[in-house]
């Protein structure tokens, strides 16, 4: 019996051929998807698959002239766990905790914890960090990393600076040139599955990691440690808040040493001496900004009698006086309606300008600062640079505070000439007095001196030259020689070294407000006399008992130059010998 | 007529032949696909590849056995079948096993049965046998309904918890009752009607509006990762793919990627050439079917090959929709070549009854066009 009829078979036939139809359709479909838009797709698909790892660059050295590291970098790992990779949780938490001696309870959090990525130790020693990773237990990943270290902890602490976690310089040297010492992060691109596991077949492009640049430095490190060691000392015999120690060559502004007790340790910089309990977050942070500044370059102070070495170049240098015109020092001097005294209140009597220097005497640089006038000492002020910051390497530096030029009336002015009533940095004092003893011409204080490659292959040597002249040879000249008298016939007589033709000037400061009997004892000194190699400065802030800087600070240079002067092969000079 | 077995006669060797390549092609896929997940969730890569081989060596098996069984002694069995397939559609909804979140599965100690599959061979039985015995002629609306309501038991108990396999059913249903009736204006009608029904049907929960949204625009849809991934991997083939086994979308990011999606992951490692095959293959499948069905000796095998290549069409048609996302997503595997040892073992199962009937297909000489048309 034939029971398939004609229209049964028709209508099969339109069912196919829709069926057909169909497939056609998404044949088209499909070739749309994957030639017109396929691009789009496998790139999105391409982006999914790839993973980004960092290759960690070496930040570079920082060494002091001699090449001496003072700050290096350890290799350390970087163990983390990947949850979703975890095989065996327990295994993970037994051998992370064994092997980083960290609380299983700690280890299991973060294991248990459902994230990308956990952090569970950081700075992990590479034994333990490479330990852990030949165990290759699932879900756990062990990357390279670089500590900073310093090896010398506490050493000129503010001067060089420190990084934070990432790598990033947080204060000193460390920001200034951290472009340079930072280096470029390389990456590893990869592909993955899902979970972010590395497929082995497929191989991984790579971008190496360019190491930083290592940073050459003018501290000399003996230098830098006999200073600290000095400072130290006087700071422990004073009782002061703080001593702060400066050395340089005054010819090109090179700083060999700045210290400031007490440092504070740069391999653990976020502890503070004294204990923290007890403190909100933001006292603790305020303190730590508080023991992380460099007083020689972020705090002013008044520079006191030192500044006399300023007035007196400033007046010597318009003519206004020789070192022979005759003073008479009564103990006092009145402006307008003020008594101003000289420290020795019965006064000098008569002396020459020359005497009024080593005697430190007051009246005679007030009668010096009259003569010169307000504005021919403010435009002095401004051409030794004083109005403007030194442009040291170092961040942070502050500015002086002064008067402005219309705001200088005659007790301003007389207070001026010996140093109060305005404030600089004790940086900007020292790169002034060099300028002034060097031979009369600008330096620029600085530390960086050369920048090397990590494969030595390239440098780049910083340069600071500074041509300017401030003063006349010939004003220089007589400042070294002035200068040379206050040490070994004046009022700085404590830095007398036998043999040696030191020149310098004592200060003593009182900070504000005067009522709290503070003081600041310093002295500026520079060997040998008449062709200066070296330019020390000690400041001793709040000392307690004699606080006299030419009786406290003096000392502290003569000691430093005692030692550093047959470091630095500066000979003793014959003639002094054979007066000896 | 009371013959069980048939001799002589070779079924049809281009249907045969076919339906080894997509088997065999289907577990290359399978594994290239699985053994990923297979590796990560069992710790061997072969895990999906060897459970499908045994469904499949099982499936071969029973396609054998029926083609070589007088196809009419099943059909006659058929109301048989279906009781039985109702049984067991309703017995899954009680005991049925929990796998990804859906119940349908029926577990007998180690194997687990999907009774759903069953369902649709059963469906296609019932409405050959059925429609096969009324009069041409009287096949009217009236007939329709009466068809419609005798598969409703099955849509029901089969559409609670697997909609997408009712929406099969009730295709191969229509299909069979179209075939049926002489005329074609009334289906247009019905086709319009059935078009509305779905558009109520859609609106009526949110959610099934949601899924028209992420269609729309699957990638600013949490919903629509699984789409994405998809696109992804049909999108990275480009002409000739990255090569089997160097797919990348199959690791993790194509969820279940052994199973609906199997067609994108095809796609991403032999590229359009390789899909376009894939697909060509599926077409001379159904062409096949239909020439077959055309030349059969009498309307039930007619009937048979019709829901057979109905039930195939449906499922790869809508299949490779999904994936390329030409239409909502909805859960439909592709025939021969996704996991699944229950639907390979009945699809296998109805081609037999296929390669049954083309046994009794009679021999003919005349022209080819007469061959590939069905006029006579």
């Amino acid at each position: 019996m034939d029971t398939n009829k004609i229209f049964h078979r028709k209508k099969v036939r339109l069912l196919c051929f829709l069926f057909l139809i169909c497939l056609l359709l998404l044949g088209c479909r499909l070739t749309y998807l994957m030639v017109i838009r396929g691009e789009y797709y496998s790139d999105k698909a391409q982006k999914l698959h790839e993973r980004e790892r960092p290759v960690k660059a070496a930040r570079g050295k920082i060494l002091d002239r001699n090449g001496k590291v003072l700050a290096d970098n350890r290799a350390v790992t970087t163990v983390s766990v990947v949850h979703s990779q975890i095989g065996d949780a327990e295994e993970v938490i037994r051998v992370l905790s064994k092997n980083l001696g960290i609380e299983e309870e700690k280890v299991r959090k973060k294991v248990e914890k459902v994230s990308s990525m956990e952090r569970i130790a950081s700075n992990v020693d590479k034994e333990t960090g490479d330990r852990i990773r030949k165990l290759g237990l699932s879900g756990v990943k062990v990357d390279e990393d670089y500590k900073r270290t310093y090896p010398y902890g506490e050493l000129a602490s503010r001067v060089l600076g420190f990084t934070g976690a990432d790598n990033q310089g947080i204060i000193g040297l460390e920001v200034e040139y951290d472009s340079w010492l930072k280096g470029t992060n390389g990456t590893i691109l990869s592909l993955t599955d899902a979970k972010g596991v590395d497929l082995s077949d497929t191989g991984e492009s790579r971008i190496d990691a360019i190491d930083g640049w290592d940073l050459t430095t003018s501290l000399d490190l003996n230098m830098q440690l006999y200073a600290q060691q000095a400072a130290g000392k006087v700071l422990e015999e004073k009782q002061a808040d703080r001593v702060s120690v400066l050395m340089m060559n005054p010819q090109n502004g090179e700083i060999y040493a700045m210290v400031n007790v007490p440092e504070f340790d740069l391999n653990d910089p976020y502890t503070l001496p004294q204990s923290s309990d007890g403190l909100t977050e933001e006292e603790k942070t305020e303190l730590l900004n508080a023991m992380w500044r460099n007083p020689c370059l972020s705090d002013t102070y008044e520079p006191g009698s030192a500044f006399k070495i300023i007035t007196a170049s400033a007046a010597l240098e318009a003519g206004k006086v020789t070192l022979e015109d005759q003073f008479f020092c009564n103990g006092y001097r009145i402006v307008e309606d003020r008594r101003i005294h000289c420290h020795k209140r019965t006064g000098h009597g008569a002396e020459t300008f020359l005497q009024g220097i080593e005697n430190s005497c007051n009246p005679v640089f007030m009668d010096v600062a009259q003569r010169l006038g307000a504005e021919a000492f403010y435009d002095s002020f401004e051409r030794f640079g004083l109005l403007e910051k030194t442009g040291i390497d170092l961040p942070g530096e502050a500015g002086t505070i002064m008067h402005k030029l219309e705001d200088i009336g005659p007790v301003e002015l007389a207070t001026m000439a010996f140093g109060q009533s305005f404030q600089v940095t004790p940086v900007r004092m020292a790169a002034t007095v060099s300028a002034l003893i060097n031979g009369g011409h600008r330096v620029i204080p600085h530390i960086g001196v050369k920048l090397t490659n990590a494969d030595g292959s390239r440098e780049n040597i910083l340069t600071w030259d500074c041509t300017e002249r401030i003063v006349s040879e010939k004003t220089s000249q007589t400042m070294q020689y002035a200068l040379e008298k206050v040490v070994s016939e004046g009022g700085g007589s404590k830095a007398y070294i036998e043999g040696y033709a030191i020149g310098g000037k004592t200060a003593t400061s009182q900070t504000l407000p005067r009522s709290a009997h503070r003081y600041i004892a310093s002295f500026i000194g520079f060997a040998p006399a008449d062709d200066p190699e070296i330019l020390a400065m000690c400041i001793i802030e709040d000392p307690q008992g004699i606080y006299y800087g030419g009786t406290i600070a003096a000392p502290v240079v003569r000691d430093i130059f005692l030692n550093i002067l047959p470091y630095l092969e500066i000979e003793k000079s014959t003639e002094e010998i054979d007066e000896g | 007529m009371g013959r069980l077995w048939i001799r002589g006669q070779h079924p049809d060797r281009l249907l045969a032949a076919v339906i080894v390549l997509l088997t065999a092609l289907g577990m290359v896929y399978l594994y290239s696909t699985g053994a990923y997940y297979g590796a990560a969730r069992f710790h061997d890569p072969t895990y999906y590849v060897k459970k499908q081989f045994m469904a499949v060596s099982l499936g071969l098996a029973v396609m054998y056995g029926v083609s070589c069984i007088e196809y009419t002694w099943i059909t006659r069995r058929a109301g048989l079948f279906y009781f039985v397939s109702l049984l067991l559609s309703a017995a899954v909804l009680v005991v049925g096993k929990e796998y990804n979140g859906s119940k349908r599965w029926l577990a007998f100690g180690p194997l687990s049965f999907q009774p759903a599959e069953f369902a649709k061979a059963a469906v296609i039985l019932l409405l050959a046998s059925v429609i096969s015995k009324k009069k041409a002629e009287n096949a009217g609306f009236f007939f329709a309904v009466k068809i419609f309501l005798l598969i409703l038991p099955s849509v029901i108990l089969v559409g609670t918890n697997n909609l997408s396999t009712a929406v099969i059913i009730l295709g191969i249903a229509a299909c069979l009752i179209f075939m049926a009736n002489p005329k074609y204006l009334q289906f247009a009608g019905l086709g319009a009607a059935a078009v509305v029904m779905a558009g109520i049907f859609l609106a009526m929960e949110s959610y099934r509006l949601e899924r028209i949204a992420v269609w729309l625009d699957p990638e600013n849809y949490d919903k629509g990762f699984q789409t994405i991934q998809g696109l992804y991997a049909i999108g990275s083939g480009g002409l000739f793919g990255l090569g089997l086994g160097a797919g990348r979308q199959k690791l993790g990011f194509v969820p279940e990627a052994q199973n609906d999606m199997i067609f994108s992951i095809i796609c991403e490692e032999t590229g359009l050439v390789g899909a376009l095959l894939l697909l060509s293959l599926f077409g001379f499948l159904i062409f096949r079917l239909y020439i077959l069905s055309v030349r059969s000796r009498d309307l039930e095998g007619s009937l048979l090959l019709a829901g057979i290549m109905t039930h195939i069409a449906l499922q790869v048609i809508l299949n490779v929709a999904v994936v390329t996302n030409s239409i909502p997503n909805t859960g439909i595997t592709l025939p021969f070549i996704s996991y699944g040892g229950t639907s390979i073992v009945f699809l296998h199962g109805e081609l037999g009854v296929a390669l049954a009937v083309s046994r009794q297909v009679p021999h003919r000489t005349d022209s080819f066009l007469a061959a590939y048309t069905g006029y006579e």
